[in-house]
């Protein structure tokens, strides 16, 4: 990317913030409640909570939807890059059909008995519903690669295990990252509510808690944590996409 | 006579029971080149999978040098028209894959493909990716691919169709030149019947779905750039074209 390029990005990326942040103050100032208090406050919050135990909150959220995306990442795509073989994709498709559109989080109170009440089955609940966005995605990607990729690979002398590492692999890997930023949004959703409850940890704890104690400037110090957790991750994967992609983007 | 290239009574039927191919037999010698023409969906690609080891028969045998073909050989090299090279792959990994997967070095494999990219005025975009070449250099790549294995035989699929006229023409040149010089035996798929007679020695016409032989015309004359111009050129144009118009009813 050319470097005024990427400068105009970060230019429209500054420019967006202050005009949220210019928002957020004349909607506090309008509505003139404690409920919604002025973005200074919030950031004198933010300050002295990192100064307390807020960084330490956050860094658990983190490795609660870290380790989730990592565990439905591990499973899904093996499974999803299998489907471009026919006889694979007719077995894993029903299954995926019937499991699908369940919205998994009403499978909270299964899991809390198979798994307790501890960090393990905050992450199983977040890893299985990545793992579905993740295969679905997966799956289509690979459903949908041209045959003559493969007869041109075979055609080369490659083996089975060369059609997954350069055709299969390759050729799903820029819907897989997509599918992967789009479940962003989605595991910090389920993370605040796995941490709604039953923890004295993490961001969605000290949201929860703030709120009981109509800590307002507490409240939206730790919604700011958890927005900024979402953004690094989603800044942090555009980078990745952009590097491991390439080809996708010149 | 050798033979490098034999059909034996191929038959092809699909599982969903499309017959696609049925009893074709033709033979090319070694160091001649060979089109084979036809209307669309007639069978002339299975026909080059089959050759190229991808897929099998139903019935009937392909030979090269005399042995069946079982798995994609040594010998061959296929060319596909548009999906054939790696759009994740830069041009240089595209040409050199092939080399990989026959064991060649780091330093081998640039040994070969440097040079040869260098001979198809490839050698500054060796770090492109496909999309941002012309279909033209995309192409050529796709040729420096196949080259690169050093094979005896090269199986081409419609190579040329998706190009515009100028650049098809000087492809049409390379590849003449090409089988000229290096003498390699050519079996090329082509819808288009001035390609089939400019670039081969015999032209087999396949009737429709399911492809078999009508006729093999014998082009004798093919060898020169200028065949292009010369009365004999459109006479066999208009022999293949009443070939197919008689496979076709």
């Amino acid at each position: 990317m050319p470097r005024s390029e990427a400068e105009h990005r970060r230019w429209s990326y500054l420019i967006a913030g202050l005009l949220l942040i210019v928002l957020w103050q004349a909607m506090s100032f309008l509505l003139n409640s404690i409920a919604l208090p002025t973005p200074l406050t919030v950031f004198y919050a933010v300050i002295s909570g990192l100064k307390d135990d807020l960084l330490s909150h956050l860094l658990v959220s983190a490795a609660r939807v870290g380790y989730g995306i990592a565990l439905a990442l591990s499973l899904a795509v093996p499974l999803g890059l299998i489907s471009y073989k026919k006889g694979a994709d007719k077995i894993i498709t029903p299954f995926i059909y019937l499991l699908y559109p369940i919205p998994h989080i009403v499978l909270l109170p299964l899991i809390i008995l198979l798994f307790g009440i501890g960090d393990l089955s905050k992450v199983i609940l977040i890893a299985i519903i990545v793992f579905f966005q993740i295969l679905v995605t997966t799956r289509d990607a690979a459903r949908n690669i041209s045959t003559n990729y493969i007869y041109s690979l075979l055609s080369l002398g490659a083996t089975e295990k060369d059609v997954y590492e350069h055709v299969v692999f390759p050729a799903c890997l820029p819907k897989i990252l997509t599918a992967l930023r789009i479940s962003i949004g989605t595991a910090i959703a389920v993370l605040f509510f796995v941490e709604s409850f039953a923890t004295r940890k993490g961001l969605g704890f000290l949201i929860m808690d703030s709120w009981s104690r109509m800590d307002y400037p507490d409240l939206y110090a730790a919604i700011v944590a958890m927005a900024l957790l979402g953004f690094c991750l989603y800044v942090m994967l555009e980078r990745v996409e952009r590097e491991v992609c390439a080809w996708v983007y010149v | 006579m050798r033979f490098m290239i034999e059909a034996k009574g191929i038959s092809k039927v699909y599982q969903d029971g499309t017959e696609a191919l049925r009893e074709v037999c033709f033979e090319v010698p070694e160091g001649e080149s060979c089109s084979i023409i036809g209307p669309s969906g007639c069978g002339k690609t299975s026909l080059l999978f089959i050759f190229s080891g991808i897929l099998k028969p139903t019935s009937g045998k392909a030979l090269i040098e005399g042995n069946e073909v079982v798995s994609p050989s040594r010998k061959v090299a296929l060319i596909l028209q548009d999906y054939g090279l790696f759009p994740w792959k830069t041009v240089y990994e595209n040409v050199s894959l092939g080399l990989e997967f026959r064991g060649y070095g780091k330093k081998e494999r640039q040994e070969i493909v440097l040079p040869l990219l260098d001979d198809l005025d490839l050698k500054d975009f060796a770090n492109h990716y496909p999309k941002q070449l012309s279909g033209g250099m995309q192409q050529r790549v796709g040729f420096a691919r196949a080259l690169a294995l050093n094979p005896e035989i090269l199986v081409m699929d419609e190579p040329l169709s998706s190009l515009d006229a100028l650049t098809r023409e000087t492809l049409q040149n390379f590849l003449l030149s090409l089988w000229k010089h290096k003498g390699l035996t050519m079996l090329l798929v082509t819808h288009n019947i001035e390609e089939a007679v400019f670039l081969g020695r015999e032209i087999i016409v396949l009737s429709p779905r399911p492809g078999r032989v009508v006729k093999i015309v014998k082009n004798h004359n093919v060898g020169e750039v200028n065949y292009r111009n010369t009365e004999d050129f459109f006479d066999k144009c208009r022999e293949v074209r009443q070939s197919i118009e008689d496979g076709a009813t």
